[in-house]
């Protein structure tokens, strides 16, 4: 029986589903957003320490 | 106070953070897979039928909007009134987190509104102010943005934090004090069974854990971002 709910959600599956789709791409881009911006400053960082021409990417 | 002041310079704070990121963010992993495997379990609510299973995520994610909102007005004291140096950065990094999760709160309370109540959106106290929430963090991330003096730019938006502060007990207590469409405490009142109530508090803790996870990184890249522009900037 487990699981078996989540491929059975009932006549409102067409709410349930993308609210769940909707807060896993917000969740996912917002942290993914987040971890990317983290590793930019930290190689523009580097490259200013080591005097090298600054990171464009 | 002397505490605040000792812990959280910036150098401090990135070695601090950096020995407790791992930690929280494997929590955060941990919290989210348990939550989704205990709500993917429970039996259809006598009244809301599955529907139920967007509570796991809505109520989560409007607890750590509000959350984030005061975090932001606690920076903003601790800036306004105490110079705290690293208050202005913990302040502005919170506040995409938090706007993130009030629009979230807001799009799955009318997911599950439709189905429920009949309609995606009214006018009511609760979702009024937590409208206006959104609202604050937005007018909050515009006013950084918008004054180039980054010392009058924080001092203006933690004024604007502080005075939209009172918004939070309105969002809290809004379904007290007016006749509100939205369903009042159910956490608290004990009045949620035990079967939803604990993947509730699961994702809760969950959301929590990645909203300060983010948050941590967030004021890490702002001070290595701080670091490197006095480095372009040269010796004073």
């Amino acid at each position: 029986m487990m699981f078996d709910p989540m491929f059975d959600l009932g006549p409102y599956s067409n709410f349930i589903w993308p609210a769940y789709a909707v807060s896993a791409v917000a969740l996912g881009g917002m942290t993914a957003w987040t971890l990317w911006a983290w590793r930019r400053a930290k190689r523009r960082l580097l490259a200013l320490e080591k005097g090298a021409p600054e990171s464009k990417s | 106070m002397q505490f605040l002041f000792r812990y959280a310079n910036p150098a401090m704070f990135m070695r601090l953070s950096g020995a407790v990121l791992p930690y929280v963010a494997a929590a955060t992993v941990i919290a989210l897979t348990a939550g989704l495997i205990m709500g993917f379990q429970v039996p259809p609510d006598y009244q809301q039928g599955m529907t139920v299973l967007i509570m796991f995520i809505h109520v989560p994610a409007a607890t750590v909007a509000m959350s984030a909102y005061g975090a932001i007005a606690v920076c903003s004291l601790l800036s306004l009134v105490w110079r705290h140096p690293l208050s202005d950065t913990a302040a502005r990094a919170a506040a995409p987190l938090g706007a993130m999760f009030t629009a979230l709160g807001l799009i799955t309370g009318s997911l599950w509104g439709k189905p429920m109540w009949g309609t995606y959106w009214v006018w009511d106290a609760r979702l009024t102010s937590f409208l206006l929430l959104l609202f604050l963090y937005l007018g909050y991330m515009a006013l950084w943005s918008a004054i180039e003096d980054e010392t009058k730019a924080a001092r203006a938006a933690a004024v604007l934090a502080l005075v939209g502060a009172v918004n939070i007990p309105i969002i809290k207590f809004s379904v007290d004090w007016w006749n509100t469409l939205h369903q009042g405490e159910s956490i608290m009142s004990g009045n949620l069974a035990p079967v939803f109530l604990w993947p509730l508090l699961t994702m809760m803790a969950g959301y929590m854990l990645l909203f300060v996870t983010l948050w941590l990184i967030r004021i890490q890249t702002a001070i290595v971002e701080r670091r490197a522009r006095s480095l372009m900037q040269g010796p004073a």
